[in-house]
């Protein structure tokens, strides 16, 4: 089967469906693969290195789209570029489904079996070909970057002889694949994180990022079946609104990556709260494609307000790093689909079916729902339980069965002083105290210790040939059977005592720091 | 000869008491434990000669011949034994503990003297004669079943057959109904009775064992530890004998001990073990479903992942013990160490088929023992962790014990790998563990497996890591 990968044509594009590393893969899988002349050249990959790792070069796209039976891409195709795709051809690209209705009729109408990489569900089996998750990562990323380049001071605390640094802050408002990378980020570089999330579940993965977690006092949470946040109350917004304009006065970085799918990036950051920023302070939008999360962010430009700060509408997609993990994406999804010898479009499959926007002529959108996460059951809460009462509760319970436990054993003790002689009573006296202070001893014992443990007590057990020692007798006329028995006692025993205690000895040799 | 008085001979008993306290109590760390076998050899030597030297003592021929025979054949098997055959030798040293007191128990019953003991005396003597033995014989056949199954000679599944609860609990019964009769019969007409319930204590011994699958084997052989002391103490009772109660206690809470711990460590109760059948039993609820799927490594690509990584932790199980990988490993950890990476190992209690056996084997490769961690000590650093490796490990590394609560082993505290951002599972294939159990670690989007012997695997990745 033949796999083709165009040159992107859109200008500001500059990344590759494949690299020499994926074109490998490709091969490996079954595929033989095609590329354009000079399509990994703004992602810093050339014609050579293609060739190196196998691919062979074509000059036009048009053969590309008229004799592949997959074809590799970024951006979804341009109306000319469908023009160009033959029937039954296999795309993988970006398509944006929701925003491209006369594309979708039109890929239908070709009867090109479309694959819209950004309409992969968000499910566990399909992370490792979940592209906006992976683009999410870069993104998130460089905007750490981008924002530091245009941010005129360290993002780390310093005490130098020149004198002390403040380490500088950093809000991120978005805990997504791009909120959490551009907390990782941030905080390896050293500023003081904190990141606001409408999800609340997501406030262990902002801790766990080292950045602190910003929540507003209203009970409402944001999550929804589909993994992304919903739009949330009037009385919720007035209320983070707040929040931002305190925080806005406060730090010196702000990265928003708040985005609602098919729909306008919502409005966070006002122009009143650029207003209270410092100068110097930056804003970088990783939503000014959407339309932006601030009021005054001009996509595709990086600018300065007249208060001193600079807004970053535009970021720099790292196209060698990203064109490698797009491409990564694009083999996990072949290789679910059965690479070149069991290639099969399963419509059965969840990923698939879903994913597939033209099939046979038809549009296949929108699909399914699909549930992120399975719900929560109520059982867990009704076991939630403040641990002091509940233990307060279980010591009261120990003291009281304590209380029985005692009573019991003192008229058990007392029965036996009844009838027992008293030299019994001594004995059994001193077995009770020797259970005690074993019980005492060994609890201190240490775990990584417990076959030494077991080894010297084996040894110590062998005692037992004190009882041997005792019934031996020189006189074998009449107790010939008790010395045999005895002599045989003494032998096992002493088995017992010298292996015992040499084995220990050389396991504890062993031992060393 | 030189006889020692009574009164001369307890105090040494004492003395020799005292040592073996210390000697236990030295085991509370690695630097002490060096003194702990020291204090042991010298309490049991005082004891010994303190008891030979008593009065009354004869036959000091036999007694030299069999201590000699003794101190040969316990030298070559303590020399010969390899740590990964420690189970084995431990079974095989109790099953001797429960001989001596079943044959001390009969040298005491024909023992002239203590016939000549006053009615209510002698009955209670007799009494204890009878315990003795039972325990005893209990331990001697238990254990060498034990052995059997951990040598491989008997089959580690639990053998089962309905109605075992009510046919040890008749043999229970028939036994006391024995000893009823022990203890009536004059002079040494009970013998039979004696005989008797030996083979019946020798049987339930047998069928305790068997009963309990390879995986409870820590709990057994702490429990057969347990037994060997108890068995000392009854003997010590019926010799009158201070010394041998102490020690059997000791020993017998120390086997107690170490039981709870394996117990608790499985999230089982001890009664469950003891009655066996585990893994035998069926979950109740429907178990979870498997969702995502295993993918697997070249070792090529693990050797790469390990030389990325920063920190890595290793959890070895009992694959590592039956390839006996732990040299190989150590040398891995010594590569990756001198590259400047945190590497170290996770213990789960139950890890290996003794308590504190995983211990043992690494120490036995010279692995210090600062990098070796218990769970508890390791779980908190598993989220900062880059790579955990799980080296023949299954059922201790199980995520379900923690979010399936259809999971027969939901609730065993487990060592949290899946926390990691990367888990290399190096198994022979995707069978399941001891507890029989799925182990959805498997199916995590950040799990990765390697299959293979552990340490033909180890081997290639070391070779791949120095290339």
């Amino acid at each position: 089967m033949k796999v083709g990968i165009p040159a992107e044509i859109f200008p500001n594009e500059l990344r590759v469906a494949a690299t020499p590393k994926t074109v490998k893969r490709l091969q490996k899988q079954g595929f033989e693969v095609y590329i354009q002349h000079n399509a990994g050249l703004k992602a810093n990959y050339s014609d050579k290195d293609f060739e190196e790792a196998g691919a062979k070069i074509v000059a036009a796209a048009a053969d590309i789209y008229g004799k592949s039976d997959i074809v590799l891409k970024v951006k979804e195709p341009a109306m000319e570029e469908v023009d160009m795709m033959r029937e039954g051809l296999v795309t993988l690209s970006y398509l944006w489904p929701a925003q491209n209705q006369p594309l979708l009729q039109k890929l239908a109408d070709k009867k090109v079996n479309a694959i819209a990489m950004d309409a992969i569900p968000r499910i566990s089996r399909a992370q490792k070909m979940d592209v906006l998750s992976s683009m999410a990562n870069i993104a998130g990323y460089r905007s750490v970057i981008e924002g530091s380049f245009y941010f005129g001071r360290f993002l780390n605390g310093q005490i130098t002889a020149a004198g002390k640094v403040e380490p500088a802050k950093v809000l991120v408002i978005g805990a997504g694949v791009a909120g959490l990378a551009a907390i990782g980020a941030a905080n390896s570089l050293g500023a003081i994180v904190r990141a606001f999330d409408t999800r609340k579940e997501v406030a262990e993965q902002i801790e766990s990022m080292g950045a602190q977690f910003l929540t507003v006092e209203i009970n409402e949470d944001g999550a929804t079946a589909s993994g992304y946040s919903k739009e949330m109350s009037p009385a919720f917004i007035a209320a983070e609104m707040a929040l931002f304009k305190a925080q806005a006065a406060e730090v010196d970085i702000i990265i928003t990556t708040a985005q609602i799918p098919g729909r306008p990036a919502p409005k966070l950051i006002l122009a009143d709260h650029v207003a209270v920023m410092k100068p110097g302070s930056v804003i970088v939008d990783l939503a000014a494609s959407s339309g932006g999360n601030c009021e005054l962010t001009k996509n595709g430009e990086v600018y300065t307000t007249d208060n001193g700060v600079t807004i970053i509408g535009k970021l720099n997609q790292l196209p060698t790093q990203a064109s490698q993990l797009y491409g990564n994406n694009l083999c996990h999804l072949l290789d679910d689909m059965g690479k070149a010898d069991k290639w099969k479009i399963d419509m059965e499959d969840a990923v698939v079916s879903r994913a597939m926007v033209t099939y046979n002529g038809k549009i296949n959108w929108p699909p399914a729902p699909l549930p992120v996460s399975p719900p929560k059951t109520k059982a867990a809460e009704v076991i939630m339980e403040d641990p002091k009462i509940a233990a307060e509760r279980k010591n009261k319970k120990e003291g009281k069965s304590m209380i029985i436990k005692l009573g019991v054993i003192g008229a058990l003790l007392l029965a036996m002083g009844q009838f027992a002689p008293g030299e019994f009573m001594q004995h059994f006296t001193v077995f009770v105290l020797a259970v005690f202070i074993g019980w005492q001893v060994i609890w201190n014992v240490s775990h990584s210790l417990h076959t030494p443990l077991m080894a010297v007590t084996n040894a110590i057990s062998g005692i037992i040939i004190v009882g041997g020692l005792l019934q031996v007798k020189d006189d074998l006329s009449n107790s010939a059977v008790a010395t045999v028995v005895a002599s045989i006692a003494i032998l096992v025993a002493s088995i017992n005592i010298v292996g015992g205690f040499m084995v220990t000895h050389r396991m504890l040799k062993m031992f060393k720091k | 000869m030189i006889f020692i008085e009574k009164e001369i001979q307890t105090a040494a008993y004492l003395f020799a008491s005292i040592l073996f306290i210390l000697s236990l109590g030295g085991l509370s760390s690695q630097e002490s434990a060096k003194r702990s076998v020291f204090y042991g050899i010298v309490g049991m030597g005082i004891a010994i000669l303190a008891t030979v030297l008593g009065k009354g003592v004869e036959g000091h021929i036999y007694i030299i011949g069999a201590i000699s025979a003794a101190a040969i054949i316990g030298t070559l098997l303590a020399r010969k034994v390899e740590m990964t055959s420690m189970p084995q030798l431990v079974a095989i040293l109790h099953s001797f503990v429960g001989l001596a007191a079943v044959l001390v128990g009969y040298g005491s019953y024909l023992d002239p003297a203590a016939h000549k003991l006053s009615s209510s005396e002698h009955t209670i003597h007799l009494v204890e004669v009878f315990i003795g033995v039972f325990i005893g014989a209990i331990t001697f056949t238990g254990s060498i079943v034990a052995w059997g199954k951990l040598e491989g000679k008997i089959m580690s599944k639990p053998l089962l057959y309905p109605g075992r609860h009510a046919v040890n609990i008749v043999l229970l019964l028939t036994s006391i109904v024995l000893g009823v009769m022990f203890a009536g019969a004059e002079g040494t007409n009970g013998m039979i009775y004696l005989y008797i319930m030996t083979a019946i204590a020798g049987f339930i011994g047998v069928m305790l064992v068997m009963a309990i699958g390879g995986a409870d084997m820590p709990v057994v052989v702490s429990m057969l530890n347990s037994y060997s002391g108890w068995a000392a103490s009854a003997a010590g009772f019926m010799l009158g004998n201070d010394l041998l109660i102490v020690t059997g206690a000791l020993v017998g809470s120390s086997g107690a001990i170490l039981s709870i711990i394996m117990c608790e460590a499985m999230n089982r109760s001890f009664f469950s073990v003891i009655l066996g059948g585990f893994g035998a039993v069926t979950s109740s609820g429907e178990a979870a479903v498997m969702e995502g799927e295993v993918t697997s490594l070249t070792h090529e690509e693990v050797a790469d992942l390990l030389k990325e990584a920063k920190s890595i932790v290793i959890v070895p199980g009992y694959g590592m013990a039956v390839a006996k990988a732990q040299y190989p490993i150590y040398d891995m950890v010594k590569t990756l160490q001198k590259a400047g990476k945190k590497v170290r190992f996770a213990i789960h209690p139950v890890a290996g088929r003794l308590p504190g056996h995983m211990n043992v084997l690494l120490a036995e490769a010279h692995v210090p023992y600062d990098i070796v961690l218990e769970m508890d000590e390791i779980n908190p650093d598993l989220p900062d962790t880059d790579v955990v490796m799980v080296i023949g490990a299954n059922d201790v590394v199980n995520p379900g014990a923690q979010d399936d609560p259809s999971s027969p082993i939901y609730g065993m505290p487990v060592i949290e790998a899946w926390k990691a951002e990367k888990v290399i599972i190096m198994k022979r294939s995707m069978s399941v563990g001891y507890a029989g159990v799925e182990n959805p670690l498997f199916y995590k989007p950040n799990a990765e497996m390697l299959y293979g012997d552990a340490k033909d695997s180890v081997e290639k990745i070391l070779g791949f890591l120095k290339a």
